[in-house]
Order: structure tokens, then C-alpha cells, then sequence
């Protein structure tokens, strides 16, 4: 074990071969004859379990209890720029990784794109290798890039794959984006050139920008805010959210997946990040406006998932909800909510995804996402509702599965420092009950009509593409402390670095008085 | 005889200088004279001699560039002509221009019956005038330069014979072109009036004289003429009316050349005139700059929006494009030209944007089909089921434009706009932004069109879209060119950075 974690963090270059693999073998599989549909696919297969493979192995030569950047990787790109390949992972950014890691070979395995696979797996590589980019990146350059590249795939895969309202939904998700995108992009630049003065030189490294640079209060207000437009469009945060229902529900189920399970996490991460990170007294001083648009945001996508008729927007709304909680946590600046908001986005991405590969599934057998044709489908497909069923409570926050651990955390840290928005925030939880146990019922309770009683069971490799989710939400829910333990010490140095007011629990011993 | 004059003393002329330019008049007096004196030349010949040309102008100016590097620049022919590496720098971008284009213009010519030098030969004339306005010292020499260009252009956006559209396009243009030059002419008269010469170094030198002078309206008057002038013939708003009806007429690899090489030459000319001859004035040209600017942006993104042709579209996304440079300039005027990132930044812009503008053009020539009518954007339908190749460069060239990393584009976007937010034009910057995302939405209505849409229905009639063998190197060319810098830029940002060294500075 020791061996491997010293190869891995002295000698080879794993971070980058995270992020360089996906992109070689989207370039291979473009390249690839199209006469033999079947050896396509096998390696973009084998291209995804690689780096699942890779990010796997990661996550167990991972020094679980430190907080800085590990496997770090730099090299110098642009010099006249001070831009440089820098790439490095810690608590944060590692799970996000990870579960993007898994996640892609499975959407790849479990998902029939129905035509012109060849183009549809080049383009889900390569989308695999900007997230990854994402996470990954230390350089604002660096990260810049890839957070915009990850547009091009996706753009293609709602366009090309989607279902009947593509075009619009691509569109605009494309131009919603890049519209935030170009405020980023100003703000970076601003960044690294009113930094030169305090960091002596110009550089778009990340944690010299961060440690050395030193920015005016209202100069910092107005990078964080450029930076912000960015990440609340992505998140999205109300009211920049429109794209998001839009994409869902016309992407093709691997779309779904992806944007919700890794793709909005883009937002969220970059908030911890870049946000926090670079700019602590800014973030702080707009916490109310942000806290406020979580806690809207919670609500709105709450009541507006329980008014949707088609099941796979009612999943895209439940979305603008949850992403709301991660929010709230992330702007109440207490290790506790910090650290909630890392688990959340892990737990969000595990039971999202798999609710939208279930709608898929749904969707292939009946060719409609309409909450009003499905009825019954316990009584024929009793396995299919039991998976749903769990995958539900896990969205809900049920306690014993992993979403009740994210949320938990989140309000009992938010609570400390942001008291009356954790109250309101709190009626999201029941909400969330509300939507979607009202939406099971209407789908899966009562008596079958003609249409719906052929619906055919759960396959069995529909099964073994959803176990993996499945165990994921009863781990993380019964012992969630691994993660803990290797997210919390990153939390922790943010807060410091950041000089935010960090209460601790108080924890009395058994049988002591308090 | 002026030589016999014992008064007159004959400036000394360093030729080996003037080799890129000695070059290209070489070799368009060829194609010009020779081929009107020979028989009918082998197919391709013609083409292929320009692009032979061009690379011999080319590798000139690459040896004339490291020898600069070396021993610095200098004026040339008393004062005329300044030897530098902005002026190197601009020479390479016109003849990269000329050699792409040519090898688009190939098959165009034959597909179109009108094959000859002569387009050849107007070709290398343009550029010979684009290359002595990027090195001129001089007023008199860039008006000269500037007139050898646009007639050049004039003949050429009216040469395909047997379409009105280009008959109309090369008379529009020949009247506004001679009416802006006119204006530029009477600018370079109030700027003699009030400094006393046309040579920029002692316009920069007389300027305490003028301000003891008080003539200061003159040369005020005179800049704005100017600005009319240049703004016109880099297509920038509010002078760029003549444009979209101009590129949309002009036979399509034209158009492609009055993109690339005609805005090259064009800027180049805005750069020495504001940077180099007039920065005392600054303060002065700096907000019409700034104007300027933000009006192409955001003419260039909105009306790109409602248009249905492809080459109105990207005519329009040319002005916003030429926006982006100004940004570029002006943030070379903030720093008065020589430090800073403004000047590299709008000259890399250049460079990047011709390739992409002549790999763009490219394709629609292949798609404009036979008469080189079919441009509207129902043509492009289903152009990915037919030729996925194309199709493919086609959107590398189109995203590259919008300004997606890992192209061309975005480096010379995240050129200008660094350069802005260096002098903390932090508006200007953002409002630049802000509208390449409006014309990001017209770049995917065109992918839209080529990845998602089916031909059209009364479509099938029509003639497949061929690949012929000279425009494929062309456009293999290009987009290897647009990756290849989109992933390595350091090396022409490393040789960007040079062009701020200038003679006499």
C-alpha cells in the first residue's frame, strides 16, 4: 500500500492521466471505422473503466487527514502567460473525481444512445475529460479551459441525442452558460493582473493567487461577483435556473446523468474553490444575497417539482432544490455545513443519476415521461419500483441512506451562523417528501391499465448498472465516516485560510453532565 | 533629371530589406505579364505559382525577422519605410493570407469557368499594398499603399463575370472605398497642416511646437477624418455598412481575402497611424477608439443574429471580430504603444482570425456549389451527413470564432481581453465578452444547420458538395493551424510580443 501510494504521488503522473485518457480516447474512438460498431464501443468501454480504474486507485493511495493538494502535477504551458499544467486533488475535489470516474463507464455500459453511436461515445469522453479537467485544475487558465470545453460535448450530445424539443434546450443551455462563462473569464484576467502588484509577478496559479495575493475589499466584491455569475449559472441558482429543466428533460438519459451528477457539481465546486478560496472576505460579505437565493432556490424547485406532469422535469426540478441545500451549507462558512455541502454534492450525484437512469429506463419501455400514462407499475415490475423506491428515499433524505447525512450536516452547521435561512431551509426536506413520494404513487401505486401491464421487469444488466448506485446510498448513509474523514481536513483548512467564525460541537461524553 | 541635381542627395536603399516585398511585385508581374504573354498555363499552375510565391515571400520575411532580432529595426529609403518587427509580423499574416486563399481560389475558378492569372496577379498586388502600409513611415506612403490595396480589391470583388451580385458588390465598394478615402486623404492633409509633415517621426517630434502653436484644431479634425478613413476599411461600426452587401457579393474566396488580408493590412495601417505617428494625441483618439469598439461589438453579434445568408452572417461576425481588435488598440493606445499588450494582442488577433476567416470562407465556397449562389443557411442542411469531414472543419473554424478554449480563438480573444483589463478597460472588456456569446448563438444556428437539420425538402435536386484537392490542403491546413496554437500557444505569443519593438522608438 505504501508502495503504491508513493508511485502514485512521486512518479506517475495519475492526476493527469485522469484527466489525458478520457481525451486520447475520445480522439481514438472519432477516428475509428464506423463498419465495426461493436470494437467502438468495447474501447470507448474500456477507455471509461481505465479511468475509473485510475481514479479508483487514487482514492486508495489518498492520505486520508490532510488537507493539502496531493498527487500534485506542474508544468509550465504558457510562459509569457504564467499559465502552467497544474493539477492536484484533496478532500474536496476527490470524491467529485471519483464518483465522475464511475459514473461515466456506467452511463456508457447502461445506456443505448439508439443511433449513430460512434459520435455520441467520442463526445461522452470527451466530456469526461473536461469535468475531470475541472476538478482537477489548480491554474485559472487551466480550470477556465475545461470548464468551458465541457459545453462543446454536452451542446452535441442534447443536440444530437436528445428528445423532441433538442435544439432549443441545447441552445440554451449553451448560451445561459457561456453567458456566465464570460464574466469568469474578465474576472480571471482582473484577478491575475491586480494581483501582480502583492504576488510580484503574473501568474494564474491558484495557490500562489490565494496565499500571496492581497486585494482591496471592494476590488475583491467585484472578482468574486464576476466569478459567482459563473458558478450561479451552473449550480444554477434561482433565477439563472431556466436552462437547467430545458436540458434535462430533452438530453438523452447519459446527458441527464452526467449534467446533474457531475455537471452542476461544476458550479458548487467552483463556489468552494475558486470563491471562497481566492476571495474569503468577499464571499462573506455577499453570504445574505447568496443564502437567500439558496433558500428561494430551495423552495421554488420544490413547489415547482410537485406541479410537474412530466416525471423526468419533476427530477430536473427536485435538482434546483437539492443544489439549493449545497449552497446554503457552502455560504454558511462552518466546517460542519462546509462539509455537509461536499457529501451532499457526492449523495446528489449518486441518487440523481440514478433517478434519471430509472426515468430512462421508464421512458424506453413506454416512450413517455408523463407522470399521468404510468400507473401500477409495482404490481408488474415489483423489483424495478423497489430500486426506484430506494433511490427516492435516498433523494428525500431519509435516515439510514446518504442523503440524510448531506442534509443533515448542512442545517446543523448552517444553523449556528445562518439561522433563519436554515429554518425556512428546512421545509425543503418535507417538500422533497411531498414531490416525490406523491409522484411514486401516482407512477407505481394503484392498479395497472392496458398500457402499462406489459411493462417489463428490471433487466439484469439494468440491475448491475444500478447496483453500484444502490450500495452507494446504503454505505454512505450507515457509514458515511471514510468520507468524512478525507473531506473534512480540506473543509477545515478552507475555513482557516478563509478566517471564518467556526463554532465546534459541543459533544458531551456518555454520562457526563452537560 | 532629379539625379543630376548635385542638391539632391539619393537615399540609400538597403534592398536585402525590401525582399518580401521585391518578391511578391516579382511574382506578380509574372503572373500579370507573363501569363498574358504565354500560352494557357497547366491546371493548377497558376494557383500553385502564388502559393510558390507567397512561401518565398514568406521564408524573406522570416530571414529579414531574425535579422531585425538581431540588429534591431531601422528606417528604410530616407525615412519612408520603417523595418521592423510589427511590419514583419503584419507581412506574415498577409502572406499567409495570400496562400490560403489562393488554394481556395483554385478550384473556384475552374468550377466557375473564369480560370486565369489574374485574380492571382490582383491577389500578390493587394498584398504588395498591404505590406507597404504595415511598414510605412510615412503618410503619403501608407495612402499609397492603402490605394494599391483597394483597387486591387475593387477589381477583385467585381471579377466573377457572370454574377450581378459581384458586378454590384465591386461597384458599392469602389464608391464608398474611393468616398472614405477621400476622407483619409484630407486627414493626412490637416495633419501636414498642423504639424508640418507627413513623416510620422517628425510628427511625433513637432508636437511640442504644435502645442506652442495652438493648432491643435487642425490635427483634431484631421484624426477624426482619419478614423473615418480606417474604421471604413477595417469594417468597423458605424462605418461598415458597405460589408455584409460587399462580402456577400463578392465571389466567396474574395471574400475570404478581403477578410484576412484586406483587415490585416487595414488594422496594421490603424496601428501605425494611432500608435506609432499620433500617440501625443491619445487622450484624443482613445474614446472614439473605445466607441468604436463597443458599437462594432455589439453591431457585429446582433444584426449576425437575423440574418439567413452564411456570408452576410459572417460578414457581420467580421465586425464584431473587428470590435475585439479595437479592443486590442485600444488598449495599445492606454500604454502608449510601446509596452504593454495591446499592440501583440491586436496582431495576433490578426493572424488567428485570417486563418480562421479564409478556413471558414473555405467551406462555403465548397458549399456555394457552381454560380456560387447556395450560401443561405438552408444550403448548409445535412452537410455532415454528406461530407462529415467538412462538416467537422466547419465547426472547428465556426467554435474557434465563438472563442471555445483549445482553438485559435480563444487565445486571440483572451489576447485583446487581457490586454483591456491590463489598462483597466474593465468594461469594454466585459461588454466584448458579453457579446461573443450573442454571436456564439449564431455560430450554433450554423452547426444547428450542418449537424442536426436534414436537407430540405426541394433540396435534393441539388448538386453534391465536392472536396477538390487544393482546397483540402487548404482547409487541412488551417484547422490543424487553429489546434495547433489552440494548444500551444506559447510560441507565437513569444514572437507576438516582439512587434512592439519600432523604429525609432
Amino acid at each position: 500500500m505504501i508502495a503504491a501510494s508513493e508511485l502514485a504521488a512521486g512518479h506517475f503522473p495519475i492526476l493527469t492521466a485522469i484527466v489525458v485518457v478520457p481525451a486520447v480516447g475520445a480522439l481514438a474512438v472519432a477516428l475509428m471505422s464506423k463498419r465495426r460498431p461493436e470494437f467502438v464501443k468495447l474501447t470507448a468501454i474500456l477507455v471509461s473503466v481505465f479511468t475509473a480504474a485510475l481514479s479508483v486507485w487514487m482514492l486508495a493511495s489518498f492520505k486520508s487527514g490532510e488537507a493539502d493538494f496531493q498527487f500534485v502535477s506542474k508544468h509550465e504551458w504558457i510562459k509569457t502567460w504564467g499559465i502552467s499544467w497544474h493539477l492536484g486533488v484533496d478532500g474536496i475535489s476527490l470524491f467529485l473525481v471519483v464518483i465522475t470516474g464511475i459514473l461515466f463507464p456506467l452511463c456508457i455500459v447502461g445506456v443505448d444512445p439508439q443511433h449513430d453511436e460512434k459520435p455520441y461515445l467520442a463526445w461522452l469522453l470527451l466530456l469526461e475529460a473536461g469535468v475531470m479537467g475541472s476538478f482537477l485544475s489548480l491554474d485559472l487558465f487551466l480550470f477556465f479551459i475545461s470548464f468551458e470545453i465541457v459545453l462543446v460535448p454536452m451542446y452535441f450530445l442534447i443536440g444530437g441525442w436528445g428528445h423532441e424539443n433538442r435544439v432549443y434546450a441545447a441552445t440554451k443551455f449553451f448560451i445561459f452558460t457561456m453567458f456566465g462563462s464570460a464574466f469568469m473569464l474578465v474576472g480571471i484576467i482582473a484577478t491575475v493582473f491586480i494581483a501582480r502588484g502583492s504576488v510580484g509577478h503574473i501568474t494564474f496559479d491558484l495557490v500562489e493567487l490565494a496565499t500571496k495575493a492581497n486585494f482591496a475589499s471592494s476590488t475583491a466584491r467585484w472578482l468574486f461577483f464576476a466569478f459567482a455569475i459563473a458558478f450561479a449559472v451552473k449550480v444554477p441558482m434561482f433565477p439563472l435556473h431556466t436552462w437547467l429543466p430545458d436540458a434535462h428533460t430533452q438530453a438523452p438519459t447519459a446527458g441527464s446523468v452526467v449534467l446533474a451528477a457531475v455537471m452542476l457539481k461544476l458550479g458548487t465546486y467552483g463556489f468552494l474553490r475558486f470563491g471562497l478560496y481566492l476571495f474569503p472576505s468577499a464571499a462573506r460579505h455577499s453570504r445574505a444575497i447568496f443564502l437567500t437565493l439558496a433558500v428561494v432556490g430551495i423552495l421554488y424547485g420544490a413547489i415547482a417539482a410537485t406541479m410537474q406532469k412530466d416525471l423526468k422535469r419533476l427530477v430536473a426540478y427536485s435538482s434546483v432544490a437539492h443544489l439549493g441545500f449545497i449552497v446554503l451549507g457552502t455560504f454558511a462558512f462552518t466546517s460542519q455545513a462546509l462539509t455537509g455541502s461536499v457529501l451532499q454534492m457526492i449523495n446528489h450525484a449518486v441518487s440523481t443519476g440514478a433517478l434519471f437512469l430509472l426515468v430512462g429506463m421508464i421512458y424506453e419501455r413506454r416512450h413517455t415521461r408523463e407522470i399521468a400514462k404510468l400507473k401500477g407499475l409495482q404490481k408488474v415490475a415489483p423489483v424495478f419500483a423497489g430500486v426506484f423506491m430506494i433511490v427516492m428515499l435516498s433523494s428525500i433524505g431519509v435516515p439510514g441512506l446518504n442523503g440524510f447525512v448531506g442534509e443533515f450536516l448542512i442545517l446543523i452547521g448552517s444553523f449556528v451562523t445562518a439561522r433563519w435561512w436554515t429554518v425556512v431551509a428546512t421545509s425543503g426536506v418535507i417538500l422533497a417528501a411531498v414531490y416525490l413520494l406523491w409522484a411514486y404513487q401516482r407512477v407505481f401505486h394503484g392498479e395497472p391499465d392496458e398500457d402499462n401491464r406489459t411493462f417489463a421487469e428490471l433487466r439484469s444488466k439494468e440491475g448491475m448498472v444500478l447496483l453500484p448506485f444502490v450500495v452507494a446510498i446504503v454505505f454512505c448513509g450507515i457509514y458515511p465516516k471514510p468520507l468524512i474523514d478525507r473531506i473534512q481536513p480540506s473543509v477545515k483548512a478552507l475555513i482557516t485560510h478563509g478566517g471564518y467564525y467556526d463554532p465546534q460541537p459541543v459533544v458531551n461524553k456518555v454520562g457526563e453532565q452537560p | 533629371m532629379i539625379a543630376a541635381d548635385p542638391t539632391f542627395i539619393a537615399p540609400s536603399i538597403d534592398w536585402s530589406a525590401l525582399t518580401p516585398l521585391l518578391v511578391l511585385l516579382g511574382g506578380g508581374l509574372v503572373l500579370l505579364v507573363g501569363a498574358a504573354l504565354t500560352p494557357p498555363w497547366p491546371k493548377r499552375a497558376y494557383a500553385w505559382s502564388t502559393v510558390a510565391i507567397g512561401i518565398a515571400a514568406l521564408v524573406m520575411t522570416f530571414i529579414e525577422w531574425h535579422r531585425i532580432s538581431r540588429s534591431g529595426p531601422k528606417f528604410l529609403i530616407g525615412g519612408a519605410l520603417s523595418f521592423d518587427a510589427f511590419s514583419m509580423f503584419a507581412t506574415i499574416t498577409i502572406c499567409v493570407g495570400v496562400i490560403l486563399t489562393s488554394l481556395i481560389t483554385e478550384d473556384y475558378l475552374r468550377r466557375e469557368g473564369m480560370d486565369g492569372p489574374e485574380v492571382y496577379g490582383l491577389y500578390l498586388m493587394a498584398a504588395i499594398g498591404g505590406v507597404v502600409m504595415a511598414m510605412a513611415n510615412d503618410f503619403i506612403v501608407l495612402f499609397l499603399g492603402l490605394e494599391t490595396l483597394s483597387i486591387a480589391l475593387y477589381v477583385l470583388a467585381a471579377s466573377h463575370r457572370k454574377r450581378i451580385e459581384s458586378q454590384e458588390s465591386g461597384l458599392k465598394y469602389f464608391v464608398l472605398g474611393g468616398f472614405s478615402s477621400a476622407f483619409f486623404l484630407y486627414g493626412i492633409a490637416l495633419i501636414y497642416g498642423g504639424t508640418g509633415s507627413t513623416n510620422f517621426t517628425k510628427i511625433i517630434a513637432s508636437f511640442d511646437s504644435v502645442a506652442a502653436h495652438r493648432k491643435d484644431a487642425l490635427i483634431l479634425v484631421g484624426i477624426g477624418l482619419l478614423l473615418v478613413g480606417l474604421g471604413f476599411k477595417v469594417s468597423a461600426a458605424p462605418f461598415h455598412f458597405w460589408s455584409p452587401d460587399v462580402y456577400e457579393g463578392a465571389p466567396t474566396p474574395v471574400t475570404a481575402f478581403l477578410a484576412s488580408v484586406g483587415k490585416a493590412a487595414a488594422f496594421a495601417a490603424m496601428l501605425r497611424v494611432l500608435v506609432v505617428a499620433l500617440p501625443n494625441w491619445k487622450d484624443d483618439w482613445q474614446p472614439v477608439i473605445w466607441t468604436i469598439a463597443v458599437v462594432s461589438l455589439a453591431v457585429g453579434a446582433i444584426s449576425a443574429v437575423v440574418q439567413t445568408n452564411v456570408k452576410r452572417m459572417l460578414a457581420y461576425s467580421s465586425i464584431n471580430h473587428a470590435g475585439f481588435i479595437l479592443l486590442g488598440v485600444e488598449a495599445a493606445g492606454h500604454a502608449g504603444g510601446s509596452t504593454g499588450r495591446g499592440m501583440p494582442a491586436a496582431m495576433l488577433y490578426l493572424l488567428l482570425y485570417s486563418v480562421l476567416t479564409i478556413g471558414s470562407f473555405g467551406v462555403v465556397t465548397l458549399v456555394s456549389r457552381t454560380g456560387d449562389g447556395a450560401t443561405d443557411l438552408n444550403s448548409f442542411r445535412g452537410l455532415a451527413r454528406q461530407k462529415p469531414a467538412i462538416a467537422l472543419a466547419f465547426t472547428v473554424f465556426l467554435l474557434a470564432q465563438a472563442g471555445v478554449p483549445l482553438t485559435s480563438g480563444f487565445i486571440a480573444k483572451f489576447g485583446v481581453v487581457q490586454a483591456g483589463v491590463e489598462q483597466r478597460s474593465y468594461a469594454l472588456a466585459i461588454i466584448a465578452m458579453v457579446t461573443a456569446v450573442v454571436s456564439a448563438f449564431l455560430y450554433l444556428r450554423i452547426m444547428v444547420s450542418v449537424w442536426l437539420e436534414d436537407p430540405a425538402a426541394g433540396d435534393t435536386g441539388r448538386e453534391p458538395v465536392t472536396v477538390p484537392f487544393s482546397a483540402a490542403v487548404a482547409i487541412t491546413l488551417c484547422v490543424g493551424f487553429t489546434l495547433l496554437v489552440g494548444f500551444f500557444p506559447g510560441w507565437l505569443i513569444d514572437a507576438s510580443d516582439k512587434v512592439v519593438q519600432i523604429a525609432g522608438r
